[in-house]
């Protein structure tokens, strides 16, 4: 009786302490044969998560398909995938939970190949703590230089060396020691805070869960140790308050909030609040939850803000304290990596998400595009998939941004191709460009062009701006009032299926029984700039190629005479006009 | 200084509704798909907290197999009538008119009309561009590769071999018509923490969950339920009362129970923490072929 009574106290003891407990997210990344998914697999069984029927399970597999003999292939139960477990690889990034008596842990496993460096950059852009295994038999190579380079511009603070397969060398210390030597040289440059080394074996289990007897010598902690004890400098920016609205509430006529996550720093009920970009300021009415009101918020949480005035915002738009400002501007230079199998395109425009503010941005250049083996920089016109590049982009609308370094959340961003809406880039902020700056990019030779009179802007970039090619429409006939209503209602259709159209009217332009002549070349220069004109034309042809839309009485169904020329009836025009971009666009 | 850090599960929270608004906030037409466990349950209260003191602005969707639990329908109708939710609940028909069933069809067939095909129906009908699901990464192997926010194509398909990268907190929601995203607000939640929510939360789940005596047949290994006179007159008459509760909640002839005395949520935590088996185990349609569960995805279902 005695004892149910004290296994009940402890259960819930034991959930309330654990309701406590901290996270930790941790990448791993290494190369294919150094051991990862088995020392990973190991972390789950040692720590006791992993039960009885997934080692069922595992048991089977490992005997048609395990390639570790007769032992258990802890790489089996993490390669969930079908095809890669038939290839006997990883091939994306895989999330594991695991937790113990002081903390719990989400794992992405990531894999080493090259080819796979944008996986390795989705697992590790939430991580805390970056554990790379080297082998020991082989120490510090190319991979491992990349995955070190990879953690480094993700920002992780935290690096786990573990110098994996002790036992295939002896557990030599002087092995260790000099794979130690070697990376510390290596690593230092990069500016990474914590990085500890750890000789183990994760196939034996020698300084995985527990220290090893074999390596009397290593007098740190064991992995699963440090992972436990590490102190996780606050991956959040507690110190510049931002709060991208992501949506309004607006239950009722006396509610109005602004949902949202804080993005980096702390607010509190009265603080004096900047809406950017409107510039408007108020205070923190109430911060509400469910679970009633907060008197202070701090990142990550999600909470929703009420103001004292009734200020109108948006989703994409921003409160911070108003003497702590970020950078707002259509200009600024970030760290690029290219994941898309879609090489970039230099006259293409991208969406661009940061925040909760999506828009569409440009690269205007790239400075260089850096070797993630060796680092090295080059020059290069664009980026391919898996290549990093320091560019400077321009968007369509001010974001509002701090340098990644600084403040994770607003420094971070995300490119969308606007035709297959692939995550095709991902980015980080390092600092605003002046647009003085951007001037620079005008070489002595576009000036030369630009005072001959040679547009800078190529017919190729508007078209793919625009989305089309340049047509020219002419609209014939001996009745104004029905041509124009043919013009603009043949505008209006284009404008609304995206076609970008403009009309001109010789009678408003004031060529009226003038300069026919110029009225053409006006059309003609347009056209030759990517737009689409439709003239109302007066006097006959504006243009040999131009397609022309007669109108008269009788017809009833657009006459193509022949490819460039339809007689359409003006009692039908509208129908007339859907023929028309039906059969012409 | 106050030490400004979350908890776990506090974090796992503030990143659910942040999920949540992100959907409300981008798409037309989303909704959230309501299978009546407790994950869903879960689900469900993180979206009521993301939008109070307002209400949920989208529906929540059952796809009835037509062979759930009596008593999961009860608790359905109960709570979506006291929580003023904007419930649809929609099943196959034609399958449903033509007797299919596992106990006639097999699991397989059962499971692809009246799950995977009554979902991409409803999801054709009502155009919905994104649909939430309670599944969690830790469940199994395949969801542990899976991005929170996952694109499906016109046909509502996977491929897990061109998943869009997935960084920071920052979702790429722009689908083209037709296309959709499933998202998992629950991704990286445990069932510890599930049970450790609903246990501070106070939240109302399924009676099923706890252990009480209930009639059991022993079919193949798995403990199953008799909770209509669907299932064969040969399998019933072995019936038997035992003492048992539900891991995971299904259509009863394929969802095994566990012998089990945990009547409350600390003793389940316990049975947990000891236990033997992961939860899934208990789903029978998990065991219909090697790598199903990545091939059940792949076609549509979640």
């Amino acid at each position: 009786m005695n004892e149910t009574k004290k296994d009940k106290l402890n259960i819930s003891e034991f959930l309330d302490q654990d309701e406590k407990k901290d996270l930790l997210r941790l990448l791993t990344a290494g190369s294919v044969d150094d051991g990862k998914s088995t020392l990973i697999g190991r972390l789950l069984f040692d720590s006791k998560k992993l039960y009885e029927d997934q080692l069922d399970a595992l048991e089977r597999d490992s005997k048609r398909v395990g390639n570790a003999g007769d032992n258990i292939d802890y790489a089996l139960l993490l390669d969930g995938l079908k095809a890669e477990r038939e290839q006997g690889i990883t091939i994306d990034v895989a999330y594991r939970y695991f937790s113990t008596n002081k903390r719990k842990f989400i794992i992405a496993d990531t894999p080493g190949h090259e080819q796979y460096t944008r996986n390795m950059i989705t697992g590790g852009s939430t991580a805390n703590l970056a554990i790379i295994l080297v082998d020991a038999r082989t120490g510090v190579i190319t991979q491992t230089r990349r995955h070190t380079y990879l953690v480094s511009l993700l920002g992780i603070k935290h690096i786990v060396l573990a110098v994996n397969k002790m036992d295939l060398v002896n557990y030599d210390k002087n092995v260790f020691d000099k794979i130690v030597e070697e990376y510390r040289k290596f690593v230092e440059p990069l500016g990474i805070p914590d990085v500890v080394c750890i000789p183990l074996s994760a196939l034996k289990g020698d300084n995985v869960v527990d220290k090893s007897e074999n390596m009397t010598w290593y007098t740190g902690r064991a992995l699963l140790d440090f992972l436990e004890t590490v102190h996780i400098a606050n991956d959040h920016n507690l110190k510049d308050f931002r709060y991208p609205i992501q949506y309004v509430l607006r239950p009722n006529l006396n509610f109005r909030g602004f949902s949202g996550r804080v993005a980096s720093g702390v607010v509190h009920k009265g603080d004096e609040v900047l809406a950017i970009p409107s510039g408007k300021k108020s205070r923190v009415k109430s911060i509400t939850t469910y679970d009633g009101e907060l008197d202070e918020a701090f990142s990550p949480q999600s909470v929703t803000l009420t103001l004292e005035d009734e200020i109108d915002l948006s989703r994409g738009e921003m409160l911070v304290h108003p003497d702590n400002v970020p950078h707002i501007s259509r200009y600024f230079e970030a760290m690029l990596v290219w994941m898309d199998e879609k090489d970039m395109e230099r006259d293409q425009q991208y969406f661009i998400k940061q925040t909760t503010n999506t828009t569409r941005v440009h690269i205007e250049r790239i400075r260089y595009k850096v070797d993630v083996n060796t680092m090295e920089q080059s020059m290069t016109d664009a980026l391919t998939l898996n290549e990093i590049g320091r560019a400077v982009f321009v968007t369509n609308k001010p974001i509002f941004f701090d340098s990644y370094k600084k403040n994770k959340s607003c420094g971070s961003f995300v490119l969308i191709d606007p035709i297959t809406n692939n995550t095709c880039a991902v980015g980080m902020i390092i600092d605003e460009v002046k647009s003085s700056d951007l001037a620079s990019t005008i070489t002595e030779a576009d000036r030369k062009k630009m005072q001959e009179g040679v547009s800078a802007v190529t017919v190729a970039e508007r078209e793919k701006h625009l989305g089309h090619e340049g047509r020219l429409f002419s609209v014939v006939g001996d009745n104004l009032a029905a041509q124009r209503e043919c013009a603009y209602m043949l505008e209006r259709r284009l404008f609304d299926i995206g076609h970008f159209a403009v009309v001109l009217d010789a009678e408003t332009l004031g060529l009226k029984n003038r300069d026919n002549a110029a009225f053409a070349a006006i059309a003609e220069t347009l056209v030759g700039q990517g737009l689409t004109v439709i003239c109302i034309d007066l006097y006959g042809e504006v243009k040999a190629d131009a397609f022309t839309i007669g109108i008269d009485k009788e017809t009833s169904q657009p006459v193509e005479r022949d490819k460039n020329f339809c007689t359409i009836n003006r009692q039908h025009i509208a129908e007339a006009v859907e023929n028309i971009i039906n059969i012409k666009l | 200084m106050p030490e400004y850090k979350l908890s776990h599960l506090k974090e796992l929270e503030a990143e659910s509704i942040h999920i949540i608004r992100e959907v409300a906030a981008e798409f037309e037409n989303p909704v959230m798909l309501y299978s009546i466990g407790k994950d869903s349950s879960v689900m469900v209260r993180l979206a009521e907290k993301a939008f109070a003191p307002g209400r949920v602005p989208f529906p929540l969707m059952h796809i009835d197999s037509k062979w759930k639990f009596k008593e999961m329908i009860e608790f359905r109708d109960k709570y979506a009538a006291e929580h003023h939710w904007n419930l649809i609940v929609e099943y196959n028909k034609e399958a449903y008119e033509a007797g299919v069933g596992p106990f006639t069809h097999g699991s397989k067939v059962h499971t692809d009309l009246m799950k995977t095909q009554a979902l991409l129906h409803a999801l054709d009908k009502y155009k919905f561009d994104a649909a939430f699901g309670g599944a969690r990464r830790d469940e199994e192997k395949s969801r542990a590769k899976e991005r929170i926010f996952s694109f499906r194509d016109r046909f509502h398909q996977w491929d897990p071999k061109n998943q869009r990268p997935e960084l920071w907190d920052i979702y790429n929601t722009r689908v083209n018509k037709g296309e959709s995203i499933r998202v998992f607000p629950l991704s990286n939640w445990t069932e510890l923490d599930i049970w450790q929510y609903i246990r501070i939360e106070n939240i109302p789940i399924v009676p099923l969950y706890f252990a009480k005596e209930r009639p059991i047949v022993n079919i193949d290994g798995n403990l199953i339920m008799v909770d209509d006179d669907r299932m064969p007159e040969e399998y019933r008459k072995r019936a038997k009362m035992m003492k048992v509760r539900f891991r995971t909640l299904g259509c009863y002839p394929l969802t095994g129970a566990i012998e089990s005395e945990a009547d409350t949520i600390e003793k389940i935590v316990e049975e947990m923490m000891v236990t033997t088996k992961s939860e899934r185990t208990t789903r029978v349609i998990d065991f219909d072929q090697e790598a199903s569960m990545e091939q059940k995805k792949r076609e549509g279902y979640f």
